[in-house]
């Protein structure tokens, strides 16, 4: 999986939204590389840019407000930020799927589920008629929902909300894409349908090879599926790694501070460690590190530079000055075939 | 902490639900506004709260959890059953007794952003549960406001301010605040950290946590996150499809569930580390619709364990082992 080159590369992504406040930098140099097969998981509060990093990976940032500013997201080699709106639409949908957080507003109410799984498949695939049907009824099946040819001709509102997510993900996995992009999949559903839907979804992923880009907050759903987790603070990841280690030796201060602050099911009542102070305003965003004013171990230079990605292990990096100065690293370039985001600056 | 706005009544006081229960009419469809069913989101729960303790409450949508918490809150009125306060049934309450509970069982919700008035002063929306017009004066109330606000965290001159101003954490401390300006003893949260973020559950978390110490609280914790339940919760209450299937020391409940449900609903629950992973159930199908629920055990469809008169008959509430009760024919 490791030696073939990567499925996608996203280097030093920028995308800003200029609004009458100024400029916010929604997503501030943003570098990533995902191979074939793995799961990816963006992890951060809301604000932190990873919705923002996934609409500009297909191009739906809401014009004219949001402009992709900068950067290059190559799929296969192509890249994607100098297509033309017309290539971007065969793009979408067929290499790149994505589920969105909330399958009553991403579905249409009016449309059987027939017609909508159908939709894509049409045009992707030039099918009509009888093979279009079977092709729609394979993608149903293929995420458990049973009785799917009565199921063809039923609406959204006639599917509970584990249903809806499915037929969702019926949607985007029906051209086997190279790509599925889910943003926040499980936030609207029951924690029993969650584990369901997250089985199911590993499951279809490792049958289909898909590879998986997770947004996510929840710690939990990441250490339960993700390969390796890039961690977001206010428009950068700050830290990205195995999902080992980051569990295990998070190494900036934001992933570590977090790890504390969530109640864990199995610790029952260990004192949470509170993040003093409030994420920052992406507008009137702080020189340096964007984290240092929350952070208990700001040094001096955190508040004039944002720090360069420093390998802490193989494969993982952190973009901070504290991390630097640990002992135990193997040096400020390597960051090995997982991809190093390159130095900032 | 003065106490002096609560007059002296038993030590310990008890809100005690017993055989609770909640129909709404199932209205829709063609036969627009009359009722062809009831949709019991609340069937026979009876469950009780003491002074000082943490009775957390779990359970997937459509469970009855939200309805429960109205009950309790005297917002709707149930169908059966009854609901007592330190001993007197609130069917029977007068104008004074009214006033005393809610003024000693308050409520705190899920959404900041709505749940404050965007175009009321925080010094107003925190002093609006204050009783006026019996002789205390302005000066008074507002120096209890302030000292609220000081309680919860903000600054004690945030008052002049509108809700706009504050952050989400910031606002739920100011919902706290108004819950607590009237003495309570009992707060029901209705998921007080689910609209936060990541980064600010911890502070709110916390805060709960203090101020049941400092006050001698007791909390009615309603969430569907079992970990933030966990963190506060001393007892614990299970439920699915309108009824209470389990309820018992919360330790107890996690070590060592005894309702399949609880197990299954445990299971699902992600712990916060890739090794830490608990042999997981996954269960097969969705919460049975509540106008038309299960004959006999409600769980029965979905249940990994189910025997033979599960579906016919309906499992009684018992006390399985001190403190621990359940409902399900394996005990």
């Amino acid at each position: 999986m490791r030696e073939a080159a990567p499925l996608l590369v996203v280097e030093d992504l920028k995308t800003h939204f200029f609004t009458r406040r100024g400029v916010t930098k929604a997503v501030d140099g943003v570098s990533f590389t995902l191979h074939a097969g793995e799961t990816l998981a963006l992890v951060g509060e809301s604000g932190s840019g990873k919705s923002v990093t996934c609409l500009s990976l297909v191009r739906l940032v809401p014009e004219p407000a949001g402009r992709i500013v900068g950067g290059r997201v190559l799929l296969e080699g192509q890249d994607l930020l100098q297509k033309s709106p017309a290539e971007m639409r065969r793009v979408r949908g067929k290499q790149i799927a994505m589920v969105l957080q909330d399958p009553m507003t991403s579905l249409n109410p009016a449309l059987t589920i027939g017609t909508q799984v159908g939709e894509v498949v049409r045009l992707h695939q030039g099918l009509r008629g009888a093979p279009l049907r079977e092709r729609v009824l394979e993608s149903l099946r293929r995420l458990r929902i049973s009785a799917a040819d009565t199921r063809l001709s039923h609406y959204p509102h006639q599917f509970s909300g584990g249903m809806r997510q499915r037929v969702s993900s019926a949607i985007a996995l029906s051209c086997a894409p190279r790509l599925l992009i889910a943003d926040e999949p499980t936030t609207s559903l029951d924690v029993t349908i969650q584990a369901q839907y997250l089985e199911l979804l590993k499951e279809v992923q490792a049958s289909a090879g898909v590879a998986v880009i997770l947004v996510t907050h929840d710690f939990g759903i990441v250490a339960a599926i993700a390969d390796r987790i890039a961690v977001m603070y206010a428009g950068r990841i700050v830290e990205m790694g195995t999902t080992l280690q980051i569990f295990n030796h998070p190494s900036h201060p934001y992933t570590r501070a977090l790890l504390r602050c969530l109640p864990d099911i199995e610790q029952g009542r260990r004192q949470l460690v509170e993040i003093a102070g409030q994420p920052p305003d992406l507008a009137r965003l702080p020189q340096g590190c964007p984290f240092a004013p929350r952070c208990p171990e700001r040094q001096a230079i955190c508040e004039e530079q944002f720090p360069s990605a420093v390998a802490v292990a193989s494969g993982h990096v952190a973009h901070c000055w504290a991390a630097a100065k640990q002992p135990e690293l193997v040096g400020a370039s390597g960051g090995g075939a997982a991809g190093a985001p390159p130095p900032l600056d | 902490m003065e106490r002096q706005a609560l007059p002296p009544h038993s030590i310990s006081m008890k809100l005690e639900g017993v055989g609770l229960t909640k129909y709404f009419p199932a209205t829709g469809g063609f036969t627009l506004g009359r009722a062809h069913g009831w949709v019991k989101a609340l069937d026979g729960v009876s469950v009780q709260v003491a002074e000082g303790e943490t009775l957390g409450i779990v359970g997937e949508s459509g469970s009855g959890k939200t309805t429960l918490a109205k009950l309790f809150l005297l917002l709707e009125r149930p169908t059966a059953g009854s609901l007592s306060f330190d001993g007197k049934e609130t069917r029977a309450f007068d104008r004074h007794d009214l006033r005393r509970y809610r003024r000693s069982v308050q409520a705190v919700f899920q959404d900041p952003y709505s749940s404050l008035n965007p175009r009321m002063r925080v010094e107003h929306i925190v002093a609006e549960p204050l009783p006026r017009g019996n002789g205390v004066s302005r000066a008074v109330m507002a120096e209890r406001v302030r000292e609220v606000l000081q309680l919860v965290g903000l600054r004690r001159d945030s008052g002049a301010l509108y809700p706009h101003e504050f952050s989400g954490g910031q606002r739920q401390r100011i919902a706290i605040a108004r819950a607590l300006v009237t003495y309570p003893k009992f707060l029901i949260l209705d998921e007080p950290v689910s609209a936060l973020d990541v980064s600010i559950r911890a502070q709110i978390l916390n805060l709960l946590k203090r101020l049941q110490e400092e006050l001698a609280l007791a909390y009615v914790i309603i969430s569907h996150d079992l970990a933030a339940a966990r963190y506060l919760a001393t007892r614990l209450a299970v439920m699915y499809a309108g009824k209470l299937v389990e309820v018992g020391a919360c330790d107890a409940v996690y070590a060592e569930p005894l309702h399949p449900y609880t197990e299954a609903l445990l299971s699902a629950a992600l712990p916060l580390h890739p090794s830490a992973r608990r042999p997981r159930i996954v269960l097969a199908g969705e919460v049975p619709s509540p106008v038309n629920p299960p004959a006999g055990c409600r769980f029965h469809p979905r249940c990994p364990r189910a025997l033979p008169q599960c579906s016919r008959q309906e499992p009684e509430w018992k006390e399985v082992s001190p403190g621990r009760f359940t409902a399900c024919h394996l005990y």
